[in-house]
């Protein structure tokens, strides 16, 4: 059974590069068999996982994937100690575990389900594109790196998964980077939004993981043998028995524990930090299942626990002793509350770039440039609630650091009702529906930040069902309207095909063809609920569960969170802050829920409603079985996942509970889901009387254009409230305005022209004075002039050649004469 | 032993030396070649003179035997010069040895 745990990231990866190394020569069908057939095992393993976990009782597991010794392991010599003082061995221990808790297959589940689902949409969608198998490789790759994001045991794990799936969303969202017209360029540009301001979020998680392993000494969420939750777990725990730690007496145990442990014995392989892991011997009774129970983690030291064990402990530690610990930076010190409170904003700060909260947010409308199944799997189900998970993960540090919590829930509630206000004022399909995504995840930061962490994961699981459910809609609906405007101009026979660009993303585009029809905007459309019932049925289901109406899952979900946040504000909380961040988060809830089913009130209407606008619409067809069957597979969950966490039972908050420490099962207020309800039927209603009756859409205008009261609100809204020109003027222009400096200004003019060629010039007149005067001048001459010299004097002494012979005669008595001389000169003196 | 005047070697070294004198100049200073040769003969026989007149003055035969030598070479020489003489003139007409500089560099 263990050994299945990395097959879950093995699988998806190889059909990944399967696909991707000899995809081309693969047809559709095979291409998408690997891909949806991979998608398909790694659902099944987290099913047989959840089981797993359902027959030992919720047991965790952690497991080494099978030849992993470890993964990072820096040795240092002996002792270090960390910034809370506590020693631990040197050097830099991360082991690449997975961890198979309640949490980690709730995610498992979600992300493979959905996923499979979305696999097989894509398979019809993408039919007859160039680059078929490329994405289905894409697809896979992104589901083995959202795995490994979730069954991480430690932060770096999370960090690889957090980083690939940014990849991921970028190879995606930039599909169709050749599209001609511009469109190429445009979605280009939206995937390098999107990874540039996840970029920033990752920022804010390394600082996170810094601080972390800075304070803690170690990035493992959860150490083998540490207990959870204590108080639901007391007599399940267990222990690892390496001498390093200390010894454990190992004997065998009666009860549950055992029991437990046997099933759970061959999925855990455990790893000591010190050195070679203890063999687990026959694999079925190995040292787990025969340890003693624990209550809870007091019997361990701190080297033993995770970063979220150290942290209650030291928690526990400044409550019992009363004055606060300080964690050590060297030059400086915080105390522990403050460091908490430091690494829990720096988790927001990656949870805003990847879960797509103010200030972050904007990569994500930009997003919808990509595929529809992308849309779907990666910006509505499955990439954005990395953030949240990753926050719920964290819910001991989040519970405990007040103020981020404050903050968090501010950010997300007014994050869910800046987004819906704008998404009620957009006319493409989609962009209301990646608004809305931002928008619900809000909600889900919200819960967060007001200790809600199980509405928060279940409104995450519903989520990811209806809205995948919605965006494949909408993009059944892009579909037939595009195959409606092939028939009518079929039909028609005009010659616009010039103009008519198969373009699947994005606004009108102005600034690219002004008289190209854009199938995904809803003022193409009107009346398709007859000529598309299924596609129309499935999408009113998830209209339905988004606004929250009963009894589909979003009631349930979104009823959870709204009364966790009154509760909190009424009872006062875990702290006056606390009930203070519910007070103002209630009503800014309550508000973009009643917004939330008016745009899809509007949305719903605009687009199936009424008469066609378009000849397109008028022809559009149902889509194909590919597509549809998965949509009715969401619409069927759409509607009854609420009995995950029916009011009576709580089955999902105990199952949580498992997973996080702080995890409890919300109260349900019978009168606030009636308000709730109340206000969404209203909204919906309010909708119906605007947009219906073909009012929706006259003359260019909507239906709130027309009105005094509300024209300039819905400009505002349709303009997206101005964000992304706030950030190109205040980040955009100054960047491209420095870059064209460095670039024009301090390269290639000075660094280039001026710099260079002074050197160059420099160099050739050094070269030229080289030259000139010492090659040609000096040297040159210097040998030459030896030759004229020899020319000079062998003329000069030639002249003594006269030819006479009376002149040599001359010579010849001087020449006797002188030497008649020299012979005589030294007898002058004696002789005589 | 033949009866000898008491003549010093002085003025047989005299005489030798004018001769020599103008023998050289008349090398020098003539330009038909048959004059340079009988002048250098003139030279070579002051040159005899004077070896003769230092063998009597030692009573030694050595100087005798020199002039021999001297001699000789002189006639060959004059054998050779005068068809070298012979040679030119049938080539230039002229001996004239101030007309030959052909070999002037």
């Amino acid at each position: 059974m263990a050994q299945l745990v990395p097959l879950i990231i093995l699988i998806p990866a190889l059909g990944a590069f399967v696909n991707i190394f000899v995809g081309s020569r693969l047809k559709e069908e095979q291409s998408a068999l690997i891909g949806i057939f991979a998608s398909t095992f790694a659902f099944i393993i987290a099913l047989l996982l959840y089981f797993g976990l359902l027959s030992t009782n919720y047991q965790e597991a952690i497991v080494n994937p099978f030849f992993f010794d470890s993964w990072i392991r820096i040795p240092a010599v002996g002792m270090m100690e960390n910034g809370l003082g506590n020693a631990f061995v040197g050097g830099l221990e991360i082991p690449w575990q997975m961890r198979v808790d309640t949490l980690s297959v709730t995610m498992m589940l979600v992300i493979t389900g959905v996923g499979t689902l979305i696999h097989v949409y894509a398979r019809g969608y993408m039919h007859d594109d160039p680059r078929f198998s490329r994405f289905f490789a894409y697809l896979n790759m992104f589901l083995a790196f959202m795995l490994v994001l979730v069954t991480g045991n430690n932060l770096l794990m999370l960090f690889v998964g957090w980083e690939g799936v940014g990849l991921c969303s970028y190879l995606l969202i930039g599909f169709w980077f050749d599209k001609a017209h511009g469109e190429g360029w445009r979605n280009s540009n939206a995937a390098r939004k999107a990874f540039i301001a996840n970029r920033v979020g990752d920022l804010g998680l390394l600082m996170a993981m810094f601080l972390t392993f800075w304070t803690f000494g170690t990035l493992d969420f959860y150490k083998p043998g540490e207990i959870v939750n204590p108080d639901v777990q007391t007599g399940a725990a267990y222990s690892d028995s390496h001498g390093g730690y200390g010894e454990e007496d190992v004997h065998n145990e009666e009860g549950g524990a055992a029991e437990a442990g046997e099933e759970l014995s061959s999925q855990i392989v455990l790893m000591s930090t010190l050195g070679a892991a203890e063999p687990e011997g026959e694999g079925e009774n190995a040292a787990i299942a025969a340890a003693p129970a624990y209550e809870d983690n007091s019997h361990l030291t701190m080297n033993q626990m995770g970063i979220f064990g150290q942290a209650e402990r030291v928690l526990d530690e400044q409550e019992a002793s009363g004055e606060p610990l300080m964690v050590d930076f060297g030059p400086f010190e915080y105390s522990f509350g403050t460091v908490l409170v430091i690494i829990t904003l720096f988790m927001l700060l990656g949870a805003a770039g990847k879960s797509a909260q103010i200030p972050l947010f904007v990569w994500l409308p930009d997003a919808m440039a990509g595929p529809t199944p992308v849309s779907a799997l990666i910006h509505a189900a499955t990439m954005v609630t990395a953030g949240v998970y990753m926050m719920v993960r964290a819910n001991t540090f989040f519970h405990n650091a007040e103020l981020t919590s404050f903050i968090v829930a501010l950010v997300g509630a007014s994050t869910a009702l800046m987004a819906g206000f704008i998404a009620l004022g957009q006319w493409d399909i989609k962009k209301v529906l990646a608004y809305s995504t931002v928008s619900q995840l809000g909600f889900m930061v919200a819960a967060v930040g007001m200790h809600a962490y199980v509405p928060a994961m279940f409104h995450l699981v519903t989520h990811a069902f209806f809205k995948a459910l919605l965006f494949l809609g909408s993009g059944s609906v892009i579909h037939g309207v595009e195959h409606g405007e092939h028939h009518a101009h079929e039909h028609h026979g005009d010659g616009h095909d010039a103009e008519h660009m198969h373009d699947e993303m994005g606004e009108p585009h102005e600034e690219v063809n002004p008289e190209a029809f854009d199938p995904q905007d809803m003022r193409n459309m009107g009346g398709l609920a007859g000529k598309m019932p299924i596609t129309a049925i499935t999408y009113a289901f998830g209209a339905l569960a988004l606004a929250g109406i009963w009894p589909f899952a979003g009631f349930w979900s979104k009823d959870e969170i709204l009364a966790d946040t009154w509760v909190y504000a009424v009872g006062g909380g875990y702290g006056p802050l606390h009930a203070l961040s519910g007070w103002i988060v209630f009503p800014m809830l309550l508000v973009a829920a009643f917004l939330t089913a008016f745009y899809m009130g509007r949305q719903y209407w605009l687009v199936f409603m009424g008469l066609p606008r378009t000849e397109a619409a008028k022809q559009a067809p149902e889509s194909s079985l590919w597509m549809t069957i998965p949509l009715m597979v969401l619409a069927f969950f759409s509607l009854t996942l609420g009995a995950m966490n029916q009011p009576g039972t709580h089955r999902f908050a105990t199952w949580l509970e498992y997973s996080a420490r702080h995890a409890h099962a919300s109260q349900f207020l019978i009168i606030l889901a009636l308000i709730a309800t109340a206000l969404a039927i209203g909204a919906i209603v309010l909708a119906i009387r605007i947009y219906g009756d073909n009012k929706g859409y006259v003359d260019g205008q909507d239906a709130l254009e027309r009105d005094d009261r509300f024209a300039t609100a819905f400009r505002a809204s349709n303009a997206r409230l101005w964000w992304d020109e706030a950030y190109d003027a205040v980040f955009i222009q100054p960047f491209n305005r420095a870059g064209g400096f460095l670039a024009d200004r301090l390269d290639w003019k000075w660094l280039h022209d001026d710099f260079h060629d002074a050197l160059t010039n420099g160099f050739q007149r050094t070269g030229q004075i080289f030259a000139k005067p010492v090659d040609q001048g000096a040297i040159d001459g210097t040998v030459l002039g030896l030759g004229r010299l020899a020319q000079w004097s062998s003329n000069r002494l030639g002249r003594f050649q006269t030819g006479y012979v009376r002149v040599y005669a001359v010579v010849l008595l001087s020449g006797a004469l002188l030497v008649l001389i020299f012979l005589l000169i030294p007898l002058i003196g004696n002789g005589g | 032993m033949l009866p000898t005047l008491p003549v010093e070697t002085e003025a047989f070294i005299i005489l030798s030396f004018a001769l020599f004198t103008i023998g050289t100049l008349g090398v020098l200073i003539k330009r038909n070649a048959i004059l340079v040769f009988m002048s250098v003969e003139l030279m070579l026989n002051a040159a005899n003179l004077a070896l003769v007149a230092f063998a009597r003055q030692w009573g030694n035969l050595d100087g005798h035997l020199f002039v021999f030598f001297v001699m000789t070479v002189a006639a060959a020489e004059v054998a050779v010069g005068l068809a070298l003489i012979v040679a030119i003139f049938r080539s230039k007409k002229t001996i004239d040895i101030d007309e030959l500089h052909a070999m002037e560099g």
